[in-house]
């Protein structure tokens, strides 16, 4: 489904930082990956080198599919739209409602028609549990009823892939259960994820593998239970002793 | 308007209402010192002359094509039909019955007015309005268009788009409008008018050649708003958008544009009331605009006091207008 060989990034702005060393991995169709680690390891950039929102230095490769999308030749619309994407503060459009939200994408890039659409969102708003909310806009709805639009958002162009960039960070703790419900149900349906998160509960409960960044590179991988029972590595004692 | 408020119940009334009183005294002793002025130069107000500036009545004279005898006149409603006939031919005027100068059996020369009437036409003063209008209406649609065009060269990553963007932009706002506008019509209007006629064609009236350097001009203050605009949008925006698959353009189109255009629109309306009075300075290359027609009936009128207090009303209602126009557009867009 997805492969990952020897990628790096630098970045050079503001100066010189390598946020991503040599990283290799893969992920199956149907699998559930939870990444963490410290802050700065990297994560996000991983994350966002996956659907080339960061594109990732030369002499790597990222197979989406057996697409390789390193490959200047390679058409990324079509490679996005089968990958989608949920961030920590939403960005959902301020400008249109929230079933605009769901059908833009649809209509604009899968040439979708309008009632297709719209039935497709509505379906999803049932989904993650927030039909009422259809014409309100953004703004005024709660942080986790946003995180929901975003996830039905990205689900309205039926990805092969969900990646998550810590999507409950930004919330109000009443407001986690909520969306991490949401991506509970999605997993159980076989949806390949991949999240970066802080979510141990989560992790521990939902993930198939957990992989462990520190300073751009991954770590240690393993099964959660593996992971949070008697892992490997010092920095990843260090780390879950830390936060756990 | 809250802060008014509060700074109106900071005061008692008795001291609010004494300086409304002393901001009427002000604006009345300025027009007094104004008409007072007047009177000591002995300046003749001439209102009543401003009118016919702008419509007046027009008399048309209808004379005879040949020699000869009025055979017949006959009246129908407001029409009536002049017969006038000679030993070769015989030829039938209608005309309007309002104001009919031959009878029956006159003899009539050449060119002897038969009938004559009167319409209404757009005095110059109506005309130059227009032209100040259709100018600034069309530099506002060309300089949407650079704008936006040059807007999103200018935060392009393609050097050749972004440079040429960035020295246009320098290039304009480094001169006067006036040299600009020099330059668009004594050099470029003179090279390619002479290639036009050199090729047989007709020359482009010096009204395009304005047209075209307030167009240029605005175009370089509105690249650097719509710029302004653009990056005033939160990255995230276009990151969700492009990682739906959407391409630049989709994303600019759907997302980033529409939500600019309500921060654009403030700083838009500024600019173009601004191109609406700088329009005053094309009557420099013989473009009868509002201005320029003033100065012409000034001439022959002698009243410049009248004119130009009409002229400044004039734009005053121009401007007013667009602006209503424009707050009307900002509250539109807010609540969609
Ligand atoms: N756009 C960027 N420009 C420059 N440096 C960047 C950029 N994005 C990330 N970095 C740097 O790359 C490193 C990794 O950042 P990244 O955001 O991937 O970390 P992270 O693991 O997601 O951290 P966090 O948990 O705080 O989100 C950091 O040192 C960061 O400063
Ligand atoms: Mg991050």
């Amino acid at each position: 489904m997805i492969e990952v060989r020897n990628v790096s990034k630098t970045f050079y702005v503001p100066h010189k930082v390598k946020a991503l060393v040599d990283v290799s991995t893969e992920i199956a169709a149907g699998e559930v990956v939870v990444v963490i680690g410290p802050s700065g390891s990297g994560k996000s950039t991983f994350l966002r080198c996956l659907n080339h929102l960061e594109t990732a230095d030369a002499g790597g490769h990222i197979l989406i599919e057996g697409i390789d999308i390193l490959d200047p030749k390679t058409n990324i619309n079509k490679v996005r739209a089968e990958v989608g994407m949920v961030f920590q503060s939403f960005n959902l459009f301020p400008h249109k409602s929230v079933l605009e939200n769901i059908t833009l994408a649809q209509t604009v890039v899968r040439k979708r028609p309008k009632e297709e659409a719209h039935a497709k969102a509505m379906s999803l708003l049932e989904k993650v549990g927030i039909t009422d909310k259809a014409d309100a806009f953004p703004d005024n709805l709660s942080g986790g009823q946003q995180q929901r639009v975003a996830i039905a958002r990205a689900l309205a162009m039926d990805p092969k892939v969900m990646l998550f960039d810590e999507p409950t960070s930004a919330l109000d703790p009443e407001m986690i259960g909520e969306v991490l419900d949401v991506m509970k149900t999605l997993a159980q349906e076989g949806m390949t994820m991949v999240c970066v998160t802080h979510e141990m509960g989560f992790a521990r409960e939902v993930a198939e593998r957990v992989i462990f960044m520190d300073e751009g590179a991954i770590v240690e991988v393993g099964t959660p239970e593996h992971f949070f029972t008697n892992p490997d590595h010092d920095r990843t004692k260090l780390f879950l002793s830390q936060i756990l | 308007m809250k802060t008014t408020a509060n700074t109106r119940r900071s005061m008692p009334p008795w001291k609010y209402n004494l300086w409304v009183g002393v901001f009427f005294l002000i604006l009345f002793s300025v027009v007094l010192l104004v008409y007072i002025a007047t009177i000591r130069i002995e300046y003749t107000w001439g209102w009543y002359k401003v009118p016919s500036t702008f419509f007046n009545r027009e008399t048309i004279e209808i004379s005879s094509d040949i020699d000869g005898k009025v055979v017949q006149v006959t009246r129908k409603n407001a029409e009536a039909v002049i017969t006038i006939k000679n030993e070769t031919e015989s030829k039938s005027y209608t005309v309007p019955a309002e104001d009919v100068r031959v009878n029956e059996n006159d003899l009539i020369y050449y060119g002897d007015t038969l009938a004559t009437y009167s319409e209404w036409r757009a005095g110059i003063m109506l005309q130059g309005l227009w032209i100040t209008l259709k100018c600034s209406i069309f530099a506002i649609i060309f300089g949407i268009i650079i704008g936006v065009i040059g807007g999103i060269a200018r935060i392009s990553d393609n050097p050749a788009l972004k440079w040429s963007a960035i020295s246009y932009v320098e290039l304009i706002r480094g001169s006067p409008l006036l040299v600009q506008i020099f330059i668009w019509y004594f050099v470029l209007g003179t090279m390619v008018n002479q290639i036009l006629t050199s090729y047989g064609m007709a020359e482009i009236p010096s009204l395009w050649y304005g047209v075209a350097s307030l167009a240029c001009f605005t175009g370089a203050y509105v690249t650097e708003i719509v710029r302004a605009g653009i990056q005033s949008i939160h990255r995230g925006q276009t990151e969700a958008a492009r990682s739906l698959g959407m391409s630049y353009g989709q994303c600019m189109r759907y997302v980033i544009l529409p939500q600019a255009m309500r921060r654009i629109l403030p700083p838009l309306a500024g600019q173009f009331i601004s191109l609406i009075k700088d329009s005053s300075l094309l009557g420099i290359i013989a473009v009868r605009e509002l201005l320029k027609a003033s100065r012409e009936v000034v001439t022959t009128q002698l009243n410049p006091f009248e004119m130009y207090f009409t002229a400044a009303a004039l734009y005053l209602v121009i401007t007013f207008a667009l602006s209503m126009f424009v707050q009307y557009l900002e509250r539109k867009t807010a609540t969609s």
